[in-house]
This record gives C-alpha cells, structure tokens and sequence, in this order.
C-alpha cells in the first residue's frame, strides 16, 4: 500500500487539545468536527489542508486527552496518512480503527520540509522523499492493521462479525 | 511475570503473556463519559442492539455537568436514554462527579479488574492494583459488542520514590519531578509502576495522583501494589476483598527510575508542556488571574483540606479568582461536613459543582487570552484550560492555594506549619 501527498509538518508532543481543542467537544458530526482540525498548533491548516495531504511530526503525536475527535477530524478533512517518530498509544487506536494509517518513522522528522512531497509505503515502512530525493526506513505496519486499513478501520469489520442486524 | 501481566493473562484466558504480544482480554468494566456520544453511534454503526452485557458498563456524565449548552444536553439525553434502553445499571449523572473519583467510590474497582474508559486519565485505577487504561469511542463501543478488547502487552517500568516528602509537598510534586527529569513521552505505551517507601507512606488519594500522571508521560497504565492502605480504602467499597495477583520475585522490568523525595520543593509545570518543570523558588511571584483546585487529578478531600489550612480566616488576593470544584459529590459532602467548604468560600473561593470543570476549557472557568492560571489539575496544553494565548502552570493543590492568597506564585510552606496537614 503506497500513498503519495504534499507534508505539512509538526514538532514534538503535539497533544490531542491542540489537533482539536476542548471546546468543540460536544460536536459530533464528522463535517462540523473538521472545520476545527488542528485549531489549536496552526490557525490555517484547516482553510488549507487538501484530502490526500500528509502530515509529518516529531515524536509523542497525539499524546493527552482520549478523544477519538482528533481521528475523526484528520480522517474527515482527508489525511491521507500521519509519520511520526513515535505517537501517544489512544491516538494510534483511534486512527487505526478509523481506518486512517499511522507510520512510525524515527528520523522522518529530519528528511521533509513543509510542502514537500513525499512517498509511503505502510507495507513496507518505508518514506521517500520525492522532492529531495531521500529516503527513511520506519517500522512496517502489520498485516492485521494493514486489513484493517483496507476495511476502512474496525466498523465494517466488526458490522460483519457481530452485527446483530 | 508481573502482577499486571498476571491479570492481563487471567483476562485473556492465557497461562502467561509477553510484552509485544497483542491478546484479545475481558474487560470487566468499560465506561462512558458525556463526550463519547460518538461511542453509541459506533456501536449502532456496528450494527449493535444489545450491549454484550449491561452489568459491566457504566455512564458517567462528568466533563460537561450540569450541561452548558444545548448541544451537550443533548448528547446528554441520547447518552441517558441509551443507558435506560440497555438496562445499564450504573448511570452517574450530573450530580455525581469526575468518573475516575466516582467510580472507586462506588465500590466499582477492585485489584485484578480490567477497566478501559473513554478517558485517559483511566491510569488511575492503578492505585486500586486494577488494569485500567484509556480509549477512544469506536473501542469503547467494540467493548460493548463484544465484552472484549486487543491489548498489546505493554513493558514494564519501574520508579521507585524514596525518602518522604517534605511538609508542604505533595504527591503532586513528586509525580511532576519524575516528569520533568524523564519527560512526557518517557513511557509511551509501557506501563509504569510506582514504588518505594515515599509510595508506600501514601494516602489512596495521594496513589490516585501518581498514577493519574502517568498518563502524561505517555503510560498505557499504572500499578501501585495493593497493600493494607488499598485494603483500608477499597474494602468496606467493595464489601469482600479479592485475590491479588502478586509480581514474582524474578520479573525483570523494562527499565528502573529511583527518585528521592525528601529535598524536594514544590514543583510546578510551567507552560506549556507539563515536562517543563520549574521550581517554586524559581518562579514565584509571577502574577496569576485564576487558581483552579479540583479535577480527578487534584480534587479530593485531601487536596481540599490543604487549600482551607493555607486560606482559613484570610481572603484570596482581590485581583484573583479561586475556583474549586470537588472531584465528587463524596468529596463535596465530606468536605462541607469538615467545614472546608465553608472556610474557602468565605475566603473568595468560587465552588462549582462536582465534575470536570475547565480542566478541558469546556466551561466553569475558562480563560481569557493572556491570562495566567495555576491549577491543581493536570495539563497545561497549549489551550487547555481556554484561549491559546493563557498560560497555565500545573501544581499542587497547596500551591494553588497559596498562589490565589497572594495573587501571584507563591510557596505554600510557609502556611503550613510543621507537623501540618500530613499529619
């Protein structure tokens, strides 16, 4: 599985407030919820943002608060994948079982700049830089999560298995 | 292998489990609060009717109690009728407090239990020798499909407090001094037990904070060992006493931290990472608007009773709020019948009633740009509390306290007498 996008890059510890700040918590429609995507690290990421685009961060992405908006939010306005050098471990649930692929890439943060493009392969973990020409190796994503991300994340899965009508 | 291996194996039905090993485990308590709507639509995505079993889910309306608008009533409303419909027995609702406090009052953690929440702050149940851990809406209601849940076994770290903590220094401090020494993401996805005879001089209340933080430095979960303090505090909750699973003498773990405790001075999180740790001594003075005391990190009975030692008889400084909000309605109670509640009203303290509070910014004490906040509870994100352009300081409850005396940073020792409130 390979995807190709355009990196908006992040630092260190960017927490789940700032990807979607507290006071929009009561929203829970996914289009409402993703007019405030990363309201809280850039104030014009969301007017930005285009659906295939990548964001790249430091380490600890999606550290603190549990909410499951923060997935909702990057997978709505289409994200196509999130690399970093490590994640907070609720975040990593909520995206996987929304469907939306995490990459864990410990140097990814020193190969791309804002605006660059770049290539994942979530198979075999590796990012290429396409427009400086380098390249990363992260840790592959498993079978398991591959399918899960193939379902588009753990409901249809779960809707086929335990569905009761 | 360790005790919280022992019960993730017990759980998953398994003689033993390794770290690194993904096993799918019962879970014997999964809880909801008032910001997971999102978790009744995934279950209903799912293709969900009837929940996997009634008895071990619980509703807690916390984050947004009482309701502040009409959308979160709303959700509210769906959340009740929901719990109703399935027959759920345990529904707390706006009267009851922060679900971590509300939940371990109410005898629903024991030692040995798997409890997942929708709440990070679930590494609190450590302190009860419980497996809990946080999660997001779709897993919660995978929970309530299915009655299980896939773990990956986390490793195991170590740290290890000794020494005791001087007057006027709290559980509080000690947590943020581990913190800022390794950083907020020094146990990502480990779990983290907390040792050491400063540990075992602690209070449950005091256990709760240690294991509450854990979270901030990215734990998975937390363990304190049962021992006759748990016992004193979850028995008569309970009304038996279970089996506990005991580590074995030969577990190696992950890795080890020692910290002594007894030089310490108040600590505080200076914004905005809660790893950016400064001492009172380095920061007091600085001007402060609001103080808030209260959140299942610091607002307890004890954390109460320290405020009202510091502010008994005296005012808040007139340019300054204090806001306190009881961590349950337990707390609340107790807290009125010893005549704390009193003392800080009649200091200039604001009282809301038990629940979340602004520890989110949701409501009850937001902040406005350029303000600076001090606050008992336990992140001083970027825009945690309010407007992206206040600064939080995370602290102890004491040095909230002291600090809206004064209207600026301020070292809660010197209002404590010796032989004080530990006592």
């Amino acid at each position: 599985m390979k995807i190709r996008g355009k990196v908006y890059r992040f630092g260190r510890n960017i927490d789940t407030d700032q990807i979607y700040p507290g006071r929009y918590l009561e929203l829970h429609e996914p289009q409402e919820i993703a007019k405030h995507v990363m309201e809280g690290a850039s104030a014009s990421f969301a007017a930005e943002v285009r659906p295939g685009d990548i964001i790249v961060a430091s380490t600890n992405f999606g550290c603190g608060s549990s909410r499951e908006h923060a997935a909702i939010a990057l997978k709505k306005v289409g994200i196509s994948v999130v690399i970093a050098e490590s994640f907070a471990c609720i975040f990593y649930r909520n995206c996987i079982n929304l469907g939306l692929p995490l990459l864990v890439c410990p140097k990814v943060s020193e190969l791309v700049t804002q605006g660059d493009y770049i290539e994942a392969d979530l198979a075999a973990g590796t990012v290429k830089n396409i427009t400086q020409n380098t390249e990363v190796q992260g840790e592959a994503l498993s079978e398991h999560i591959i399918n899960i991300i193939r379902a588009g994340g753990v409901k249809p899965l779960f809707k086929a298995k335990f569905g009761q009508g | 292998m360790h005790a919280l291996e022992k019960i993730l194996a017990k759980a998953a039905g398994l003689p033993r489990v390794r770290p690194g090993e993904i096993v799918n485990a019962k879970v014997d308590l999964a809880e909801v609060n008032d910001l997971y709507l999102q978790a009744i639509k995934s279950f209903h995505e799912m293709g969900g009717q009837k929940v996997h079993d009634p008895n071990k889910i619980a509703f807690v309306l916390d984050h947004y109690a009482p309701a502040p608008t009409i959308q979160s009533a709303a959700n509210q409303k769906v959340m009740r009728e929901f719990v109703w419909e399935q027959g759920i027995p345990h529904l707390f609702d706006i009267d009851a407090g922060v679900c971590h406090q509300v939940m371990l009052e109410a005898g629903l953690v024991y030692p040995g239990m798997v409890l997942v929440a929708t709440d990070s702050h679930t590494t609190t149940h450590g302190a009860a020798g419980a497996y809990g851990t946080g999660v997001g809406a779709t897993d919660l209601a995978c929970i309530m499909l299915t009655g299980e849940m896939w773990f990956r076994v986390p490793e195991i770290m170590k740290i290890e407090l000794s020494g005791t903590l001087p007057h006027g220094v709290m559980a509080k401090d000690a947590v943020l001094h581990v913190l800022g020494k390794l950083k907020q993401d020094a146990a990502v996805y480990k779990a983290v037990e907390y040792t050491g005879e400063a540990v075992a001089a602690m209070s449950m209340a005091e256990r709760m904070v240690l294991c509450n933080m854990a979270v901030e430095m990215g734990a998975t979960t937390a363990y304190i060992a049962p021992d006759e303090i748990t016992r004193a505090y979850l028995e008569p909750r309970l009304g038996y006493w279970p089996e506990v699973a005991h580590t074995d003498a030969d577990f190696t773990y992950w890795a080890t931290y020692a910290f002594d405790v007894s030089e310490l001075e108040p600590q505080l999180a200076a914004p905005h990472s809660i790893d950016n740790l400064v001492g009172i001594s380095e920061c007091q003075g600085t001007k402060i608007d609001q103080a808030f005391i209260g959140t299942c990190t610091g607002g307890r009975v004890e954390d109460l009773a320290v405020a009202a030692k510091i502010l008994k008889g005296k005012k808040i400084h007139p340019h300054t709020r204090l806001v306190i909000i009881p961590a349950s309605r337990e707390v609340f109670l107790t807290a009125t019948r010893l005549g704390y509640t009193e003392a800080l009203v009649e200091a200039g303290a604001t009282f809301s009633t038990p629940g979340c509070g602004p520890c989110l910014g949701a409501h009850q004490g937001a902040l406005a740009p350029g303000e600076v906040c001090v606050t008992a509870s336990s992140r001083n994100f970027p825009g945690r509390m309010g407007s992206t352009q206040a600064e939080i300081y995370a602290a102890s409850p004491a040095v909230c306290a002291a600090s809206a005396l004064e209207g600026r940073l301020a070292d809660p020792r010197k209002y404590l007498v010796e032989g004080g409130y530990r006592k």
